[in-house]
């Protein structure tokens, strides 16, 4: 990175008191600005992403670290491509041999889309009835969205397991009401993780769709049903539409946390579900494979990475209308 | 405008409100169950408290927790402001869709993948996986969550302020402290305790970067929660969760108080 480049959007035109040093103080203390933190993500999150997907061409060793090689210069320049020579693929194969691994993905993905547009059919109306509701007890119905977001997310999914249980408060609930007479067997299922997705996630998918719902002008529907226009038409061709980038926002925001989830499948999901957050736990804390989890998050990274690059298109189209 | 505020339209907030609230409350009541059944009520008791403030484990947990949150969040504080400087005030510099895409991408990167990626890190550069990896680790995921914060507070800042401070003769780094910090310390405020509870909250990325001797309090809980549900962990979760609630009224109060105070002000000038 050049800090020459750096365009100072804050220099003064008229300072014509400034001496030399100020200057020569504004302009470091501009550059210090941007190179403090610019070094310090380069150093803490993208290097880390160079060296997972080294090792996820290494191989298993039983040494520390478990993989080799290691990739040092000890043995100088020859002894370094020699070392290079030696990683290969085999992790990537041994991931396309092994069915668990495409199912993890699969049956990844494929939970976490049903629980973002779970989560958006849940979140629309609450986000709706806050837009329309009266403007003084807005920002009060805003801080009970985002108060639950401040408590542990570990917390709420661990509270959902007394409620799901079989003995739990639901099935006592519904039991004592004689809705029914078997307990639901809910947790450790697939259903349990679609319910701690929708109620972990919920707040991410309300504060962009309530942002996008109350910038929106309501005369307009009016307009729509002045001339002859039915609610439902009204909301599909109007509403809907002006609230998209919300729901892009939202629905990306849920779904791409969620497809890397690993607290909410391990707790809820128990030992019978698959989630690919839940198989690089286990193949690094139990399986001690630091190769085969390294390449397992190089290919989620791999399927990430357009819903990631589309989120932050959204986000920086979002600030340049702030402006 | 007429806001029509249908009959839809408060059931369907009520019944978000009782989806979001019900399990939080259900988990602080039975913290006072008397049994040891976390799902039968039993009578009201605080023993869990009190046996609570003997499992060692988990008040040495707390105290590792408590000092990791305190200094990531600072740390985070300090970076993520510069970082959402730099994003609002310096819009052409080499790199700078790279540095945004940094910024970004650790909002919603999974957190398995952010955990391996540290703690690989960390293993080659040869740090010993503790306190301070578990730091780091903390800083680098709140200082994003802090630039957004803050970011949103720049971009609706009046920046005749700034230069009228600098006509008046103020240097850069002097109007930014005068005017700038002041006016957006509310939202470095809110950053701070937003980075604060994500790190106490954090259990994945601590997992992956921590060592022994540096356990924190998610780690604790989900330890035990793993062998089994007991109230004693609710109690557990019961004071987190009303050490959050305490920060986040006062820091709201804190807030009323200043907005309050700000209006008075303007008022007065007014009269002149």
């Amino acid at each position: 990175m050049s800090s020459a480049a750096v365009t100072t959007a804050s220099a003064p035109a008229t300072n014509a008191g400034g001496s030399a040093l100020a200057r020569l103080g504004a302009a470091f203390f501009g550059r210090l600005v941007i190179i403090v933190p610019y070094v310090w993500l380069l150093f803490f999150f993208l290097i880390p992403f160079v060296i997972v997907f080294k090792i996820s061409l290494s191989q298993t060793a039983i040494a520390i670290p478990p993989y080799t090689p290691a990739l040092d210069f000890s043995g100088g320049i020859s002894g370094f491509i020699a070392q290079l020579k030696q990683l290969s693929l085999d992790n990537y194969t041994w991931l396309t041999q092994d069915a668990l691994y495409f199912n993890a993905y699969v049956t990844s993905v494929i939970i976490a889309a049903i629980s973002t547009v779970l989560t958006l059919l849940v979140g629309y109306p609450i986000a709706y009835g806050m837009a329309r509701a009266p403007a003084t007890i807005r920002p009060t119905l805003l801080m009970l969205v985002i108060l639950p977001f401040w408590t542990s997310f570990l917390i709420r999914v661990y509270a959902w397991i007394g409620i799901l249980k079989p003995e739990g408060l639901l099935n006592q609930l519904l039991l004592a009401t004689g809705v029914i007479h078997q307990p639901l067997i809910i947790l450790n299922t697939y259903t349990a993780i679609f319910i701690g997705i929708v109620y972990s996630y919920l707040p991410f998918m309300v504060l962009p769709l309530y942002s996008a719902l109350e910038k929106m002008d309501y005369s307009l529907i009016e307009a729509a049903k002045d001339l002859g226009c039915p609610p439902t038409g009204a909301f599909w061709k109007i509403t809907f539409p002006l609230s998209l980038p919300g729901v892009i926002a939202g629905c990306l925001l849920v779904f791409i946390p969620a497809v890397g989830e690993f607290v909410i499948p391990d707790l809820l999901g128990g030992s019978q579900t698959l989630m690919i957050g839940k198989t690089l736990w286990n193949e690094f804390f139990a399986n001690r494979d630091w190769p085969v989890s390294s390449a397992v998050a190089v290919i989620l990274l791999l399927l990430l990475i357009v819903p990631i690059m589309l989120f932050q298109r959204a986000q920086a189209r979002a600030q340049e209308m702030d402006r | 405008m007429n806001t029509t505020w249908s009959r839809f339209n408060i059931t369907s907030i009520v019944l978000g409100f009782a989806f979001l609230y019900l399990p939080i409350v259900l988990l602080i009541v039975f913290s006072f169950n008397e049994s040891k059944l976390v799902t039968v009520w039993g009578g009201f008791s605080t023993k869990w408290y009190v046996s609570l403030f003997h499992n060692q484990g988990l008040m040495d947990a707390t105290w590792v927790t408590a000092r990791v949150g305190l200094i990531s969040a600072t740390v985070a504080t300090v970076l993520g402001t510069l970082a959402a400087l730099t994003l609002t005030r310096y819009t052409r510099f080499r790199g700078r869709v790279l540095f945004s895409g940094m910024v970004f991408a650790p909002l919603v990167m999974p957190e398995v993948i952010t955990g391996l990626s540290l703690l690989l890190l960390f293993v080659a550069v040869g740090l010993d996986r503790g306190f301070l990896t578990v730091t780091l680790a903390h800083i680098t995921l709140t200082m994003c969550f802090v630039a957004v914060v803050v970011q949103s507070r720049l971009i609706t800042f009046d920046r005749s302020l700034e230069e009228a401070a600098m006509d008046l003769g103020a240097t850069p780094v002097k109007t930014f402290f005068q005017i700038t910090l002041p006016v957006i310390m509310p939202a470095i405020v809110s950053g701070w305790m937003l980075a604060f509870t994500l790190s106490l909250d954090d259990l994945v990325i601590a997992s992956f970067t921590s060592g022994p001797g540096a356990t924190t309090l998610p780690m604790k809980i989900y330890s035990q929660v793993r062998l089994g549900v007991t109230p004693e962990i609710n109690a557990a979760c019961t004071i987190l969760i009303a050490v959050v609630a305490i920060g986040v009224i006062i820091a709201s109060l804190a807030n009323k108080r200043r907005e309050v105070q700000r209006q008075l002000d303007e008022q007065a000038a007014q009269r002149g």
